[in-house]
């Protein structure tokens, strides 16, 4: 089966007075119809800009390259900007962080359901409306009719949020790319998001893009795991292999970051990772994580190929075999 | 019990709401008769959704909002008839953003010195002493003493703010969000500082925090809140051992433990979130209750003693109403 997006080989470049800003190094990867990707990462690293490039909406400085990028049967290097905004919202569409600036204070949810269909589709407004109406109730809003004529501020976070999620769906999109989806929501209330985006993409067997930054949700929902650090992917894998068997030091250091109640003892030392993301402006070489590596080395100046392991698209970015890499941490826990 | 550091007695906090002009002013009950103390040398969680009034009972442990009713003891004295100053000195916040709680115009040596300026302690040389000895505790190289805020990373900025509170070397230190604006990484970083600092200061913490996971980690003791009220108390592993309250049990079912073979949990909590302004009859939580009784509707639940020490308030445990409910073992399995 070939996969409803492809990316390969994606760059981002933005000119600034300082210098060439990297943010996207050379990114490549995949996603299927009904699969769910997630990429992961710490702010800085080129997340966020990497759903805006797929979108094509990146700042307008900003340079995007890439050897192939397709949805579907069409190459998104090669649209025009008139096509590109036929295909946003219509076949891939977006969920951004914070529901309350991506919708339009001054417009009814209504108007703005019905707009995102009416925008794409020969459709009248009565349909577009019956439309906005089954979304609504499908995304759990109760008394849906009546809430087509309330205002975004009328309505709690988590809720604007599920009206964002039913506007993607208006045009039945192929892919969504959901960016931090439920950072700004209560524990309680992301939990309901997530179990909501997981039941419509089964339902209408969509490819789901999801950038965050933690890892308990990317556990949870991932098929498939980008590990992303200063612009570049260091680790990819399934879910299972990612959490069960991490080898790039940066992927196994976040995990130790976080506290799991049951497992982690209570008041122990949690893992850290000292030191800060590097400058992304200018010439980059080497390994970017080699300045807060336990393990580095010798050679860890030198680029480093990204080395793939069997065919089912396990891959990471260090100068380590595994076998080294579990030694060597299985050496530290000794000291 | 009278060995409490810090105490709430049946304090309230109420707001008053302009509903739009020409409509009669609404009041918020923001905290609502609520009773909790605080030993010396514990840590306190304080867990709940946005809105729920943990922020309120923070501000008025700090001193910055007088309870509508009730008292707040400090030291066995009543906390708002205590000189201002003097009280802030004993009690400092570490507040959630480290980018809005630092004065962008003030090099990082005025920041975390002007507590002292404040309270007009020490002379120069003294205070240069202690400013560079506390940089060294949080791990802040002197170096960037003559930096400004924007100069400095977001887990940086927060050693500056704990640095800030420490300097005075308070009893508590009231912590709210400390680590929510943070990455995972400079997170731990944080959390590790603060465990650190507690055992060596003998500090005393309240941590109000979303993060289930990080009370669970650091918290000895943690109270539930539900619009304004306490549902729950405990101390940490009987809590997340053994949860009663049926909102305590939605909250930890809903933490999501980087466990891939988990999924995503139904915590079957509905979405009828509750308009604070007009809070449902009886149980505040019934709307979204899976167990709720017809008891629920019409009165509110009591405080009921824990076996284990602690408090919960559901009518599920008096005795009277209703067996308790199993936890579903999948789920508490997590």
């Amino acid at each position: 089966m070939s996969a409803l997006l492809e990316v390969e080989n994606l760059t981002v470049d933005i000119p600034l007075a300082a210098g060439v800003l990297h943010p996207v190094r050379g990114i490549s990867f995949s996603v299927s119809q009904g699969e769910t990707v997630c990429i992961v990462g710490e702010s800085g690293c080129g997340k966020s800009l990497t759903s805006l490039a797929l979108m094509d909406l990146l700042p307008k400085r900003a340079i995007r390259t890439a050897d192939r990028l397709r949805l579907d049967d069409t190459d998104l290097t090669r649209v025009s900007a008139r096509e590109m905004a036929r295909i946003r919202g219509n076949r891939m569409a977006m969920i951004f962080q914070e529901p309350m600036t991506s919708l339009n204070p001054a417009y009814t949810i209504g108007n703005q359901l019905e707009e995102a269909m009416l925008q794409h589709r020969p459709v009248s407004r009565s349909e577009a409306r019956d439309r906005a109406v089954y979304l609504l109730e499908k995304v759990g809003i109760p008394a849906a009719t009546s809430r087509l004529s309330q205002y975004p501020h009328q309505l709690s976070g988590g809720l604007r949020q599920r009206v964002m999620i039913a506007m993607t769906l208006m045009c039945g999109p192929d892919l969504i790319i959901a960016d931090e989806p439920t950072t700004a929501l209560d524990v309680t209330i992301q939990a309901q998001i997530l179990h909501l985006l997981a039941d419509l993409q089964k339902e209408f067997q969509m490819g789901l893009l999801l950038i965050t930054h933690d890892l308990g949700i990317v556990a949870r929902v991932a098929d498939r795991v980008c590990t992303m650090y200063a612009g570049q992917f260091v680790e990819q894998g399934s879910v299972k292999e990612i959490f069960r068997n991490p080898l790039h030091p940066y992927t196994r250091g976040l995990l130790e970051c976080i506290p799991v109640p049951g497992k982690t003892p209570r008041g122990s030392y949690l893992g850290s990772i000292p030191g800060m993301v590097p400058s992304l402006i200018g010439e980059l070489r080497g390994c970017s994580f080699r300045d807060r590596c336990k393990f580095v080395r010798d050679g860890c100046e030198n680029d480093i190929a990204l080395k793939r392991l069997g065919d089912a698209g396990r891959a990471y970015r260090c100068i380590m075999s595994p076998e080294q890499s579990q030694r060597a941490e299985a050496d530290r826990a000794l000291a | 019990m009278a060995d409490y550091l810090l105490e709430l007695r049946d304090a309230s906090r109420t707001f008053t709401i302009s509903a739009g002009l020409f409509q009669p002013k609404k009041t918020l009950r923001a905290v609502d008769r609520v009773s909790l103390g605080l030993h010396k040398g514990e840590v306190l969680g304080i867990v709940g959704e946005s809105g729920c009034g943990k922020s309120t009972i923070a501000r008025m442990l700090l001193g910055l909002l007088a309870p509508s009713s009730g008292e707040i003891y400090f030291d066995g004295q009543p906390l708002y008839r205590m000189e201002r100053l003097a009280r802030a000195r004993r009690i400092l916040p570490v507040f959630q953003d480290p980018y809005s709680s630092l004065n962008p115009r003030k090099t990082i040596e005025e920041i975390i010195s002007l507590p002292l300026v404040v309270h007009k302690i020490g002379m120069p040389e003294e205070r240069r002493r202690w400013l560079a000895e506390i940089m060294q505790r949080v791990g802040l190289s002197p170096d960037y003493l003559p930096h400004y805020p924007n100069q400095l990373s977001g887990g940086q900025r927060q050693r500056v703010a704990i640095a800030r509170a420490l300097i005075m070397r308070p009893e508590i230190v009231i912590c709210d969000e400390p680590t929510s604006a943070l990455d995972v990484s400079v997170q731990s970083q944080i959390l590790n500082l603060l465990m650190d600092l507690r055992r060596d200061f003998g500090l005393t913490y309240i941590l109000i925090s979303h993060n289930l996971a990080v009370v669970e980690h650091i918290a000895s003791r943690v109270a539930v809140m539900y619009l304004g009220r306490i549902v729950e108390e405990a101390d940490t592993e009987t809590l997340f051992r053994d949860p009663k309250h049926p909102y305590t049990r939605a909250l930890l079912d809903s933490v999501l433990t980087p466990e891939p073979e988990l999924g995503v949990p139904d915590a079957q909590l509905g979405i009828a979130f509750p308009n604070p302004l007009a809070p449902p009859p009886g149980c505040t939580f019934h709307p979204r209750c899976v167990h709720a009784l017809p008891v629920c509707k019409e009165r509110a639940p009591l405080p009921i003693a824990r076996d284990e020490g602690g408090h919960v308030e559901c009518h599920l445990y008096d005795g009277v109403h209703a067996p308790p409910p199993q936890r579903q073992a999948s789920l508490a399995a997590s």
